[in-house]
């Protein structure tokens, strides 16, 4: 697109006589003729959110469950949260986030539960602070269902346009304008868009003007944003190829099945059974990894054409091969698309190389000799925010009323945009009803995290979730989400009496069974002590309560049925118990940890200080903290270039801040 | 905000030899009172008095110092906290030494400038003087950091950095899992993780002895005089000490074993090690005695080395610089025994090829207190920067490696209990962040990107 022409499509400074005037415009090879209707006036709305993606589908159903008229634009009505990657939904620290959302009253939990099609838990010898569930989903159908609880949703309009310029009037959100010239009005303005601004996919030597799936990019609204002040960033990630299940070899792969007992997502979900669908495993070969090595050059990384900075978690199978050049093989899943459909996505093969050595290079893996592909796998470059440009509420400093959610602020994953987009959709209604934004911070989840670490650290490529990024990780488990924030959802009103009445009747089952566990005494008789024989633990020759024999490792819980008549329990009040009492000392000092955290947080920074004037800072605490704007001394703390004396001076100015009054 | 109780020294430990330390906070009396002897328990004392007592290690029940102790009540004190103030006259190692005492007994090391933040935060000192206040938490902080960094640029920070790295990969050994449990990695085992956890506490174990820095504060500096037997070591050492504590004889190999001595060159705490002369040898006594004085030099923060230039400039004596050299020590060379030398000729081409030789004669008392000067400016060179701050990072640096060892070993703990992986490398992360309090690295960061530069991982 022409610079010219993309000025002239700028909804923020057009004129009117620029409405009357044709556009010729060159996209994607066609000519389209862009006539704009004088100032027609689609409609009027508390909120729009722009993309209807996993981060736009959250946002929206918040503000408009929340009582706000929402209208919500796609590019595409059928491709409503799409996954145009994995298709599944959890996994670590991913599988945190989807809680959290659902404990706040999110959708996403209730949808993966209600379209999944194989479930596991990760991790589970590994510690419950790092359980992850993983669920397979069911692509076309989470789709289709998400779809339908957004045309249910009241107070909620669904549109297909694209958006291609944001209204705005001294520094206020006023609306947006449609790629037919229509305008529509709003206060609040949330733009989850995704991987589509000026998006273009490669595949080896060739570079098209795309979004994923085939869908259309959106090369206008990035332009809008240029000339609002908002610098843009240039990400990249990729996808690996699609085949057609009849043309492999099954009996080459090995079968990866679902976990027997199924744990829903969704606190609300109770009780999942299904016949799960097996996901399936091979590897790379010597002759792969010969083919890579031989078509490097064809490459785009290696050649230089694709500019885009990619994350280093997600990195191609030639990256793998060149960067881990003595590791033989790589695995590869195969993972089922959905139940009406025999696509299979090939989880390990992601790459950008051209087509002819892609269909080698997957015809080289044990089981894909004859295999069919029906996507290719690509790479793909867009335009994002800088996130540091943010406040904690996700509004964006400087312009009311602006928000964004999703992978436009420079993250990746299903989860994290979920988990972005309801918090931006919760703090548009808090902003609607002025009341304060809910900012959770690092030791109240892993939402808390992210944004923060958005926000506060900005990000040189795209952000994924990891437990290792959590420092209160033992805390922020995936267990109890819900009494982490279900009290906070109810306070928002997010929180459906249903789901409240739940939590409150499990928080009241688990603190019960904690105090029995604490006063009953067990006597130290021979039946006690061949139970103890029996589970490999060390006799008694005093009495000892049930809470105290918990705690030895080799004791679980379901043991106790065999000398102790406690109520029946449901599971997940068992672990919670379990937990809280195996893991005591470790929670204890990671509570002193949170507490100390806490001070800090709640040193709160005054957003008028011109860090300039004060005295005693260095020079780049000066600058960063300008930029920033950190709302306390804790996040003050976090940002790279503060360091701890600049700390102690914020506090000695807050404090003499105070005295003068 | 404030609920600790922080200890560091308050004036500068200059020439007098009189160093205060400052107690403050709401268990200043009780830690005191932990470690110190007088009439009265600290806690009965009456405020604003001063009393005479010792400071007695409640670890070892060894006396530390006589000192004076200033007992002062909240609000009446410089940080209107509780303040405790001990004179004590014993230098650097006992300041040092007291220092320590009080952190091992529940006081945190003072932050650059913390007394006057507290005594700001405390309303203490008017607004102001709070521009003055940030100025100095700033100031003292940069030449705190800068002398930190200059001592971090030795082998201490060489093998802080290798026990970091160790610790770092072994997290992400550990996390790579936790964060990637389906990726092909040899998944880590708890006694893994013990087995490497023990190695490192081991290592970082020597590293809180061998702590070099501020060792010229604490134990004074080491000085080994070497040379080949009979060059006029033991001669040396007698001089400088004034005793006679090293036998001297006129036979070869008197010395058969590193002898000790402390003694005060000008105001430097100096510990002497006169050492067996080295020289090729089949006496098994005074092999061994050989080997330790190498030993010795390794050890040592500055070596002398003597030689008979009577004798002139020996192959042997080429040998054994070029052996201090290979040690990267810092050196002073002596030629001893000029009053025996008729040619002075001889001794000039010497010293011309050796322009920082100092010429001696031990018998006659030249050139030795050329030396003392020369010891001094080289302990006052290497220390410009010591005053009382430089002396809280010492036992900051060493304190933060005490905690470090404290995770560890719970980390360690944790493995053999059978707990799982994930408290293991919650232990492991805290023991990593006290280490980067000394080199002021993130935790989180680095384990990241250990996790992402080792493995490979993706879709
Ligand atoms: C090729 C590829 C590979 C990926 N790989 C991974 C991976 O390995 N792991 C991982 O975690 N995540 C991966 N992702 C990312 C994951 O898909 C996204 O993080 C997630 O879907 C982002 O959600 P979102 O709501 O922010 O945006 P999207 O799901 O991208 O949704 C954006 C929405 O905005 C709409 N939109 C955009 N612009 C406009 C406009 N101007 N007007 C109207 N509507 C507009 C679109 O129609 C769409 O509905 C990948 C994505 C792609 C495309
Ligand atoms: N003339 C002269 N004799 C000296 C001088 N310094 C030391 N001596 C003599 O040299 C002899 C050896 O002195 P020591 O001090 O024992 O030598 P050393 O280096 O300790 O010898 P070993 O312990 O045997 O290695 C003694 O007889 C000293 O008196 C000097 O400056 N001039
Ligand atoms: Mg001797």
């Amino acid at each position: 697109m022409t610079k010219e022409s993309a000025q002239n499509d700028r909804g923020t400074k057009r004129s009117a006589q620029n409405d009357k005037r044709a556009l010729r415009k060159e996209l994607n090879g066609y000519i389209i003729k862009v006539i704009y209707m004088k100032d027609f006036i689609g409609g009027e709305y508390d909120v729009i959110v722009v993309g209807a993606g996993h981060a736009g589908c959250e946002a929206a159903l918040a503000t408009a469950r929340l009582g706000f008229s929402t209208a919500i634009f796609t590019l595409n009505l059928d491709n409503i949260a799409n996954m145009p990657c994995n298709p599944n939904i959890g996994g670590t620290a991913k599988g945190q986030l989807v809680r959290e959302v659902d404990a706040l009253g999110g959708q996403m939990g209730i949808s993966a539960d209600a379209n999944f099609i194989q479930s596991k838990i990760l991790n589970r010898a590994k510690g419950p602070a790092v359980y992850s569930l993983r669920a397979q989903i069911d692509r076309r159908a989470y789709s289709d269902y998400m779809k339908y609880v957004l045309e249910a949703q009241e107070n909620l309009e669904i549109k297909q346009a694209e958006v291609t310029g944001i209204l705005c009037e001294n520094q206020k959100i006023k609306g947006i304008r449609i790629h037919t010239g229509t305008v529509f009005y709003c206060r609040i303005l949330i733009l989850t868009t995704g991987t589509y601004l000026n998006a273009n996919i490669i595949i080896g030597e060739s570079k098209i003007s795309s979004g994923p799936d085939g869908l259309l990019p959106a090369n206008r609204l990035s332009d809008s944003l240029e000339e609002l002040g908002i610098e843009l960033l240039r990400f990249k990630t990729g996808t690996p190829p699609r085949i057609n299940e009849r043309s492999i070899d099954y009996s080459k792969l090995i079968e990866q099945p679902g976990d027997e007992d199924i744990v829903p997502f969704s606190f609300m979900s109770g009780e999942l059974q299904i016949e799960q669908v097996p996901c399936y495993m091979t590897h790379t070969t010597a002759e792969t990894h010969r083919i890579i090595r031989e078509n490097l050059h064809r490459a785009p990384m290696y050649s230089g054409e694709i500019k885009g900075i990619g994350a280093r978690y997600c990195p191609s199978i030639e990256d793998k091969i060149v960067r881990f050049a003595d590791k033989e093989s790589h695995q590869v899943f195969v993972e089922p698309m959905g139940l009406g459909t025999k696509e299979v996505y090939l989880q390990g093969m992601s790459t950008s190389m051209p087509e002819d050595v892609q269909l080698k290079m997957v015809r080289s893996l044990p089981g894909l000799e004859k295999a069919q592909i029906m996507r290719p796998a690509y790479a793909i470059e867009y335009d994002c925010i800088n996130p540091a440009q943010l406040k904690l509420s996700l509004e964006i400093k400087g312009i009311e009323g602006l928000f964004f959610a999703g992978q436009i602020n420079g993250s990746s994953g299903y989860e994290e945009a979920a988990a972005q987009g309801l918090m931006a959709g919760i703090n548009a209604a808090m902003k609607l009803q002025n009341r304060e934004p809910l900012v959770l911070d690092r030791s109240q989840a892993y939402i808390g995290v992210l944004i923060d670490d958005l926000v506060t650290k900005g990000t040189n490529e795209p952000y994924r979730m990891m437990t290792s990024r959590a420092e209160y990780r033992l805390y922020l488990r995936q267990d109890n989400a819900d009494l982490r924030l279900t009290t906070i959802g109810h306070e928002i009103g997010l929180v459906t009496p249903e789901r409240y009445n739940r939590f409150l009747e499990k928080r009241r089952l688990i603190q019960g069974e904690i105090r029995r566990l604490q006063n009953t005494i067990l006597p130290a008789n021979d039946r006690i002590n061949d139970f103890l024989e029996r589970h490999g633990s060390t006799k008694i020759v005093t009495g000892i309560k049930l809470y105290d024999l918990l705690k030895r490792p080799e004791m679980e819980y379901p043991y106790l049925k065999e000398i102790d008549q406690g109520a029946e329990l449901p599971k997940e009040v068992i672990e919670q118990v379990s937990v809280s009492i195996k893991y005591e000392g470790y929670l204890k000092r990671q509570m002193n940890q949170i507490e100390q955290f806490k001070r800090m947080e709640e040193r709160r920074l005054p957003e008028e200080i011109d860090y300039e004037k004060i005295h005693g800072l260095s020079l780049e605490a000066r600058q960063k903290l300008n930029a920033i704007k950190p709302v306390s001394l804790g996040q003050a703390s976090r940002i790279s270039g503060v360091s701890p004396a600049d700390v102690a001076v914020l506090l000695v100015y807050l404090e003499s801040r105070k005295r003068k009054g | 905000m404030i609920n600790d109780t922080i200890a560091g020294v308050s004036t500068a430990v200059g020439n007098s030899g009189i160093s205060v330390i400052r107690l403050s906070g709401p268990d200043a009396f009780l830690i005191a009172d932990k470690i110190f002897k007088g009439k009265y328990s600290v806690s009965e004392q009456e405020s604003h008095t001063i009393q005479y007592g010792k400071i007695i290690s409640n670890e070892t029940n060894e006396v530390i110092d006589e000192v004076l102790l200033i007992k002062m009540e909240a609000p009446r004190t410089y940080t209107r906290e509780d303040v405790v103030e001990i004179s004590s006259h014993g230098g650097y190692t006992i300041a040092s030494s007291l220092l320590n005492l009080l952190y091992s007994n529940g006081a945190r090391p003072a932050e650059p400038g913390e007394f006057t933040k507290r005594a700001f935060l405390n309303g203490r000192i008017d607004l102001s003087q709070a521009e003055a206040v940030m100025d100095i938490i700033q100031a003292r902080t940069q030449r705190v950091s800068k002398v930190a960094v200059k001592q971090l640029e030795g082998s201490v920070s060489q093998k802080l950095n290798v026990i970091r790295e160790r610790i770092i990969t072994l997290l992400s050994d550990i996390e790579v899992n936790l964060d990637y449990p389906e990726y092909d990695a040899e998944e880590i085992t708890l006694a893994q993780a013990g087995k490497e956890t023990t190695s490192i506490i081991i290592e970082i174990d020597s590293l809180i002895k061998s702590f070099h820095y501020g060792k010229l504060l604490r134990e004074g500096m080491e000085i080994v005089i070497s040379g080949r037997p009979n060059v006029g070591k033991s001669s040396l050492m007698n001089r400088l000490t004034r005793k006679n504590r090293s036998i001297v004889t006129d036979i070869p190999g008197t010395t058969r074993d590193t002898v000790e001595e402390y003694v005060n060159i000008k105001g430097i705490p100096v510990k002497l090690v006169d050492t067996a002369g080295v020289r090729e040898t089949l006496d098994q006594v005074e092999q061994q005695g050989v080997e330790r004085t190498i030993k010795a030099i390794s050890d040592a923060d500055l070596v002398i080395l003597l030689i008979d230039i009577s004798q002139g400039f020996t192959a042997e004596d080429h040998d054994l610089l070029n052996k201090i050299l290979k040690e990267r020590k810092p050196y002073v060379l002596c030629f001893n025994k000029t009053d025996l030398v008729d040619d002075k000729q001889k001794i000039n081409d010497n010293i011309n090829l050796y322009p920082d030789a100092i010429p001696m004669s031990i018998s006659e008392d030249r050139g030795v207190d050329e030396l003392e000067e020369r010891i001094f400016g080289y302990a006052t060179e290497n220390s410009q920067d010591i005053d009382n701050q430089v002396l809280i990072t010492n036992a900051r640096h060493e304190g933060q490696l005490k905690k470090a060892k404290e995770h560890l070993e719970s980390a360690y703990r944790a493995s053999v209990s059978k707990m799982t992986l994930d408290m293991v490398a919650l232990d492991l992360k805290a023991a990593l962040e006290e280490l980067g309090k000394i080199t002021g690295d993130h935790a989180d960061q680095d384990v990241i990107n250990a996790i992402f530069s080792r493995f490979c991982l993706g879709k």
